[in-house]
């Protein structure tokens, strides 16, 4: 019965017509990601479980992520750690670490190739900006406890409002991100 | 003044105010097919522009008068121009022919800016000159995907032109008349003449799909195959008048079916039992008739892909216009020998073969278009032509 099916389809089409949309207004509304979405990076920092190794970040400065990275997005310098305050746990740490986030594919490789659990892919992916330049995050844009894309926190600090970020993740943000919340 | 004068003063205003009103109801109908469609696809829709949407046609409008209008090289310069202007000119005309009221209920005036005795002729005539503004733009254009676009649209109008007059014939027999008052007087007396010419209006209703270019038989614009046919190198407001034009023909093709089928202006009777005088209000049953009918083109255009070519020729010679030529045969069988009998042969041959159709459509379709592997034939090339 060929009119018959087209009949179905037709009603189809309208009991849609009376469903509410799926359609997240995103700009007003967050986005929901889920905990495995790569997306900006997040340098972490030990727990604080071990003495004498609290607080301090994971990275030694070994640029396996800068070799591991398929679009050469990752430059890193290492310097050799001041014994009376460390700043990794190792004998060297990180003195330079950037990302440039306009080569980055957001694979997830460097993640994979971190001897520490260092650089860790997180959710954020607001991270439009005007100038080159801006999309190149240094170690301190990426670092955990910084809330927010650069300009992200140039907006913020120009309006004097804490950042707000476009979406929730689902569940939360998976374990590798220590102490890093998406609020 | 002299009275010729005011009259024509008056048929003046009436025209621009037609114009005007189909004009915005296009703009509109922009906003509220985008809406649908997307409601349709579980999607929100333009709501950006003012409150809910509501200026996107506005700023539509700001947009494609103020775009670059485009000199294509290629093309023929006076043609290219007047080709839009052909599509929407012809559009703009055929619904002044429209009775939207009783005579004298618009402010004293008749609701109608001409009331010719051969309107529908002259409707039908209007509406297929329109087709050369899009296969004039195809041609002008000097482009290969206009050409083809607008000689599809030449050969799909000529198929389904057949079809359309024909499932009108029966009409026109039975109440023995080609202007629109006297038909909208006839089905006051008779009732709707869908009840009567249900095979008639099924015919009608799926070549006016044809007609306007809309989806499943948008073949001319088709997006995917020609980019957008005719439309392809027209740009800002004549791009706007082609749109427009297709828009118009739209809402003119609803008030053709509502005024030949569902009884025009005038409202249901039985409600007059409810409120005294309702169904003789001017304006308001056409419009509510032109909007569900407006409706149903944007639930068919939700829902239906496009039909393949072949298809399309296949399905305008083979089964619309058998099917409406049987309809006009019936009908004139109908007043030759059992007009005595009264009105209700029509109703049930009607329903009969609409219900035939719909139950044998799946065993129908074969007979014309045969599914399997094509045969080659003995040199082992491929017949020319199709079929």
């Amino acid at each position: 019965m060929g009119v018959l099916e087209i009949g179905k389809g037709m009603g189809v089409t309208l009991s849609k017509l009376f469903q509410k949309p799926v359609t997240v207004s995103y700009p007003e509304q967050r986005a929901t990601l889920q905990p495995r979405f790569r997306g900006r990076h997040v340098l972490t920092r030990h727990p604080g479980n071990k003495p004498g190794e609290q607080g301090l970040e994971k990275c030694i400065g070994c640029s396996l992520c800068a070799a591991a990275c398929p679009a050469y997005a990752i430059y890193v310098e290492a310097a050799e750690n001041d014994p009376a305050h460390p700043t990794s746990p190792g004998e060297r740490y990180a003195s330079v670490y950037e990302i440039n986030m306009l080569r980055c594919i957001f694979c997830g490789m460097c993640e994979e190739a971190c001897p520490t659990g260092a650089v860790v892919m997180g959710n954020e992916f607001e991270m439009a900006d005007y100038r080159y330049r801006d999309f190149v995050y240094a170690k301190e844009d990426m670092l955990v406890g910084v809330n927010g894309s650069v300009p992200q926190r140039r907006e913020a600090a120009q309006k004097g409002k804490p950042v707000r970020l476009g979406f929730t993740v689902e569940g939360g943000p998976r374990k590798e991100l220590e102490g890093v919340k998406y609020e | 003044m002299p009275h010729w004068l005011v009259e024509f003063i008056i048929v003046l205003l009436k025209a621009v105010g037609v114009a005007f009103a189909l004009l915005t109801t296009f703009a509109y109908m922009t906003l509220v097919e985008r809406r649908l469609l997307a409601r349709m696809q579980i999607r929100i829709g333009p709501n950006r522009v003012g409150p809910s949407g509501l200026l996107q046609p506005l700023a539509d409008a700001i947009k494609s008068i103020f775009k670059e209008d485009l000199r294509i090289t290629m093309s023929d310069k006076l043609v290219y121009t007047l080709a839009p202007l052909i599509a929407i000119t012809c559009a703009l005309s055929t619904f002044g022919g429209l009775p939207a009221g009783p005579p004298n209920s618009f402010f004293g005036a008749n609701p109608w800016v001409y009331s010719l005795d051969v309107g529908v002729l002259v409707l039908l005539a209007l509406t297929s000159m329109g087709v050369y503004g899009i296969f004039l733009g195809g041609w002008a254009s000097g482009s290969k995907y206009p050409l083809l676009g607008g000689l599809r649209s030449a050969a799909q109008i000529i198929s389904y032109e057949l079809g359309m007059g024909l499932s009108l014939l029966g009409l026109l027999m039975l109440v023995g008349s080609t202007s629109f008052r006297a038909i909208v007087g006839w089905q006051g007396d008779h009732g709707p003449l869908v009840l009567f010419q249900l095979l008639g209006f099924v015919t009608f209703f799926v070549s006016s799909f044809a007609e306007t270019n809309r989806t499943p038989f948008d073949l001319p614009e088709a997006e995917q195959e020609l980019v957008a046919g005719y439309l392809t190198e027209y740009s800002a407001i004549k791009w706007a008048l082609f749109q427009m034009a297709e828009y118009v023909n739209m809402i003119t093709a609803s008030a053709l079916m509502a005024t030949l089928f569902f009884g025009g202006y005038k409202g249901p009777q039985f409600l007059d039992a409810v409120i005294p005088g309702i169904s003789e209000w001017p304006f308001i049953w056409l419009i509510l008739k032109i909007a569900v009918f407006l409706f149903i083109f944007i639930w068919a255009r939700a829902t239906l892909p496009r039909l393949r070519y072949d298809q399309l020729m296949r399905f305008g010679w083979k089964l619309l216009f058998p099917l409406a030529l049987f309809n006009t045969m019936f009908t004139a069988f109908y007043l030759a020998y059992l007009k005595g009998l009264g009105l209700w042969p029509l109703g049930v041959v009607g329903l009969v073969s609409v219900v035939v159709l719909i139950a044998a459509s799946d065993r129908v379709r074969p007979l014309w278009n045969r599914p399997g592997v094509r045969v080659l034939d003995e040199q082992g090339s491929k017949p020319i032509g199709g079929d």
